[in-house]
């Protein structure tokens, strides 16, 4: 293959990478602050999809002004999962909360179902191509990658510069040290797993601005981002967004050498073996 | 330990005892349920009095449908093709049989959640305990395949729609009809269309779903391209459900072919088209399976146009019937039920139907062994095109009346995107928009 | 000794039994259809049980060894003509092999991560399977029509493998009781209350879950074979469906985890409650959101599953149900 694929391999890595570790940072943050893994992380992601489908065509909103509309609603909901189904769960076993989490998931799944079918939609709101040299790129892509890179920041300035986010990282390390400083740990893991689910759903908001989607789409990207938030470290979410550049650049590299279709074998072995050998990810610190 | 080991042998004995004994009772022959009679109202006890009015049976067809899962959207469309018919015919009066009765059909159906977990399930619930008379397919080659095999156990004719998969008819069934073309003969004829349009065009892409039934058309066709002397400079699939074909396109743009065929279904083949075109990747000649045909392809704008693809039936095509309804009338009759238009699913569900009726009406019985042969010796006309099936024992069942047409989106006067038959030429409506870019 | 007298797997054994025989006495098609499904489900949970609810693992992915032991089973009868008992002891030795070689890797991990692994291994065996040409890649393996005229039809065939699930869920209830009952299963259970603690008291847990992981995965490999065989066909994606895992899970959950009792009643409860929603004209649509609101309010309040609740309830039947 010339030079001129597999730089165009690499741009599409990088611009659906971000999106994979926007995605996958919701499914991260949770854990990392309740070791809880959400199993419902994938119907939001869907839900995040429908959410901007749904103003757009119904409302005829611009789909990048509705994203804001997503975000709160995916924080809302996110709440309101928390209070419901993880609440009472979230200090028991593993199995308890995957089953809690799993079984929000077969409720919005079902309902989804029930009500938009599973036939597959389109946000039809086109922004044009770009072509730079050999590159051609769709515009709403470059520009999801970007409000991904800025949705990343904004959750880190407020992790690391606002007194509430030093509250979720408190939660994070000690939740039995923050209680005793002071800090309401129920309030502080409710937004958390909100902050969580609106990151899932600014994710989904954005894929459906340029990939068709269903309601079980989230299920892919929810696999996804199992693999990339072992890549970046369970509980990291800048780790998230370098695991989601990795895997975004193997997928559009490894098909140059070998069958697409050999793609997943190689993500979930790699997942497996990193697993095995570097718990913490790939940029995590040893424990 | 003694009396574990005398407990644990009392048990084993036990338990072959019991196997032993149920094993001779468990023979249920395939012959004897054939011969059994199918659901019949006790209507006629009563002595017919003046002009007796016709004993009215009632036979039950059993199916399941998608009704969620990822099969739903062409699932539904079949079912009301077949619910399109069934009413008709009830409206009509029903089916006079030789013994001076007629037959009503009532439909007996289960969610299959498009999965095979419960197929079988229920298909053997249609066949034993709804009393099933015929059964149609579920919608899908695989789901088709697995209710099959509940079809033939039980001795029920079995009308399969919405399953090209030619696997399912060498496996040596006696009672299992096609009504869709085979997936075999899904791009033979694109590629005869693409000599046709321009002989010199030599270097084919083709890129399929990495899934049974796409598989096995593109399997077919690749033989068939190769026999005639072209090159394949890409030949890869891709999985289930991809929604980013980025770098496969990448790899496509590199091996710089002058036409692409595959595809798979419709979410797959519709997005890949949408990409190909964001992408600018030139290409002279593009046919698709499944998604071209849908009417909501459409949505796609200009990424659809000259997008060419083969479809089971097109209300466009004017077969002259020698049984059943129009195109014309069928289509309206439909678009009156459902507000929508007919798609090929729809076409599919409603002539398996047809399929039956035509049978009943040549057996003149509900009788499965008239029924089959009324089956094996039909070859009809209808609004869908020939209706005939392989009768060899290799491949029994097998669609063989019926040929696929090739439609491309073109765009009419006022601009706007219409579907156009573009092969074979007889039935043609339009000349392909040829090359594509 | 005296294990053979508790009067909870008689229990158990008895409610398998009357399940089993119901369809056989009236030679009813519908129902042996319909409890084969809760049979497999039996065997599936109650395997699945010995390692998550004996040893407090939980495998996220365990359709794997299902669908490896029915494409192993399935390769045999279609390209070498064995007999279904041979290619049903292959799929459980198949089964078993994968699970020894793997356990030895990832029963290091704990809690989310030995999930998270097991899910990943399941994902890349299907991606695997549809890519390897020997088994069909995405075709999978058909079997003709025929195949079936060696057990004297195919409605005999579907009562041979009936009987052979039937054997298969007695099998699974007496290894589980006899585990649990166990020095074996208790040092499985000391592992579950805490690892740590138990390798100090002297077990050997690298060994004990390797074991128990093995144990766990013959019979799921074993009913691969005889659901694939009915079935006629094997495709990846049926045979590795992560979903059916899960709701095993949710299976063992019902019933209650780390009994004998529970993950039989949990696997024919939710069978059973599935099939009502599927068939019910009023929840049809939406069954699957019924079934979730109901896992939900189980995972919630009653986390011990059924037969948890009882025993934490009514201390004395503590004896009674295993």
């Amino acid at each position: 293959m010339g030079n001129s694929g597999l730089i165009t391999s690499l741009v599409d890595g990088v611009l659906i990478g971000v999106i994979y570790g926007l995605a996958a940072m919701g499914m991260t943050l949770i854990w990392g602050v309740m070791s809880v893994i959400n199993l419902a992380h994938g119907s939001v992601i869907a839900l995040g999809m429908f959410g901007i489908y749904l103003l757009f065509t119904s409302l005829g909103l611009n789909p990048y002004l509705a994203l804001i509309l997503v975000a709160i609603l995916g924080l809302l909901l996110g709440v309101i999962i928390y209070s419901i189904a993880i609440h009472r769960v979230v200090n028991a076993s593993h199995l308890s909360t995957l089953l809690a989490t799993f079984s929000v998931n077969m409720i919005v799944i079902g309902l989804g179902t029930a009500i938009f079918s599973t036939s597959p939609r389109n946000v039809n709101y086109s922004l044009g191509n770009l072509t730079l040299g050999p590159v051609t790129l769709l515009n709403a892509r470059l520009v999801a990658a970007l409000a991904a890179v800025l949705v990343t920041s904004a959750l880190y300035l407020f992790l690391y510069r606002t007194r509430l986010g030093k509250y979720v990282r408190a939660v994070a390390n000690n939740r039995a040290a923050a209680e005793l400083m002071g800090i309401p740990s129920a309030q502080i893991l409710a937004l958390s797993f909100g902050l969580g689910t609106m990151l899932a759903a600014i994710a989904g908001g954005l894929i459906a601005t340029f990939f068709p989607f269903t309601i079980l789409s989230g299920g892919v990207y929810e696999l996804k981002s199992f693999v990339i938030v072992v890549l970046g470290g369970l509980g990291n979410p800048l780790g998230a967004l370098a695991g989601g550049l990795i895997l975004g650049m193997l997928e559009s590299i490894i098909p140059i050498f070998l069958p697409n279709t050999w793609v997943p074998v190689l993500e979930f072995l790699l997942f497996v073996l990193i697993l095995l050998v570097r718990p913490s990810g790939l940029f995590g610190v040893k424990k | 330990m003694k009396r574990t080991l005398f407990a644990l042998g009392t048990l084993l004995v036990l338990a072959g005892l019991l196997l032993s004994a149920c094993t001779p009772a468990a023979t249920p022959t395939p012959t004897a349920v054939v011969t059994e009679a199918p659901t019949e109202a006790p209507v006629a006890t009563e002595a017919p009095t003046q002009p007796p009015p016709p004993v009215e049976k009632t036979a039950v067809i059993g199916f399941t449908a998608s009704l969620t899962g990822k099969l739903n959207v062409e699932s539904t469309r079949q079912n009301d093709g077949l619910k399109l018919w069934m009413d008709q015919v009830n409206a009509a009066g029903g089916i006079p049989l030789a013994d001076g009765s007629v037959v009503k059909f009532e439909s007996k159906f289960y969610d299959d959640e498009s999965n095979k977990d419960r197929v079988q399930e229920l298909y053997t619930k249609l066949a034993t305990e709804d009393k099933a008379d015929f059964l149609i397919s579920p919608y899908s080659s695989g789901l088709a395949d697995a209710a099959a095999v509940i079809a033939e156990q039980y001795g029920k004719v079995m009308i399969t729609t919405g399953a090209a998969s030619d696997a399912t008819y060498k496996k040596g069934y006696a009672l299992v009809y096609q009504s869709y073309t085979p997936a075999s003969h899904y791009l033979t004829g694109a590629l005869d269309q693409l000599a046709s349009l321009d002989p010199n065009i030599k270097k084919i892409a083709i890129v399929y779903e990495n899934e049974k039934f796409s598989v096995s058309v593109v399997e077919a066709l690749k033989a068939y391209a190769e026999g005639k002397g072209y090159e394949i400079v890409l030949y890869e699939g891709y999985d289930t459900g991809t929604t980013d074909f980025g770098p496969l396109l990448n790899k496509i743009a590199e091996a710089q072919p002058e036409s692409i065929m595959g595809g798979g279904h419709f979410q797959d083949g519709s997005t890949f088209a949408k990409q190909l075109f964001d992408k600018q990747v030139a290409v002279k000649y593009l046919a698709l399976l499944v998604a071209p045909p849908e009417p909501s392809f459409a949505e796609l704008g200009d990424a659809a146009l000259g997008v060419i693809g083969p479809s089971q039936w097109e209300p466009l095509a004017a077969f002259t019937p020698d049984f059943g309804p129009t195109g014309v009338e069928l289509v309206d009759a439909y678009t009156a039920a459902f507000g929508e238009d007919p798609s090929y699913h729809s076409a599919g569900g409603y002539v398996a139907g047809l399929i039956l009726q035509k049978a009943i009406e040549t057996a003149g019985s509900l009788d499965t062994a008239a029924i089959k042969a009324a089956l094996d010796g039909m070859d009809m006309m209808t609004f869908y095109g020939r209706i005939k099936f392989d009768t060899s024992a290799e491949a029994h069942g097998l669609q063989i009346g019926h040929d696929m047409v090739y439609i491309q989106w073109q765009k009419d006067a006022a601009g706007a995107l219409v579907k156009q038959v573009v092969w074979p030429t007889a039935g043609a409506t339009a000349p392909a928009l040829f090359p594509l870019r | 000794m005296k294990n053979w007298l508790n009067p909870g797997l008689w229990f158990t054994l008895l409610l398998i039994a009357l399940l089993g025989i119901w369809p056989i006495l009236g030679q009813n098609a519908a129902a042996r259809e319909v409890i084969f499904t809760v049979l497999l489900s039996v065997v599936f949970a109650s395997s699945l049980n010995i390692l998550l609810g004996y040893t407090g693992y939980v495998s996220f992915g365990h359709i794997v060894f299902y669908g490896l032991g029915g494409y192993i089973g399935m390769f045999l009868i279609e390209r070498y003509n064995v007999s279904l008992w041979i290619a049903t002891l292959a799929g459980g030795a198949a089964a078993a092999l994968l699970a020894f070689l793997l356990g030895k890797a990832i029963l290091r991990l704990r809690g989310a991560y030995f999930a998270l692994a097991t899910i990943g291994i399941n994902e890349a065996m299907r991606a695997f399977v549809n890519n390897f040409a020997p088994f069909g890649g995405p075709t999978g393996i058909e079997l003709k029509f025929q195949v079936y005229k060696a057990y004297g039809g195919a409605a005999q065939a579907l009562w041979l493998t009936y009987y052979t699930i039937f054997a298969l869920a007695i099998l699974v209830v007496l290894v589980s009781f006899f585990i649990k009952q166990s020095k074996f299963g208790l040092s499985l259970m000391a592992i579950r209350e805490d690892e740590d603690t138990a390798e100090v008291m002297g077990v050997v847990t690298p060994n004990a879950k390797t074991w128990a992981y093995v144990l766990s995965a013959i019979l799921p490999g074993m009913v691969g074979v005889l659901f694939f065989f009915k079935n006629g066909n094997v495709e990846p994606g049926d045979a590795f469906r992560l979903h059916f895992s899960i709701e095993n899970l949710v299976m063992v959950m019902l019933g209650g985890q780390g009994t004998v009792l529970g993950p039989v009643l949990g696997a024919v409860g939710y069978q059973r409650l599935r099939g009502f929603l599927l068939t019910n004209p009023v929840f049809k649509n939406i069954q699957l959101s019924v079934a979730g609101a109901l896992l939900l309010l189980i995972v919630l309040f009653i986390p011990a599953g059924a037969v948890g609740w009882l025993r934490n309830r009514l201390p004395r039947l503590r004896k009674v149900l295993p």
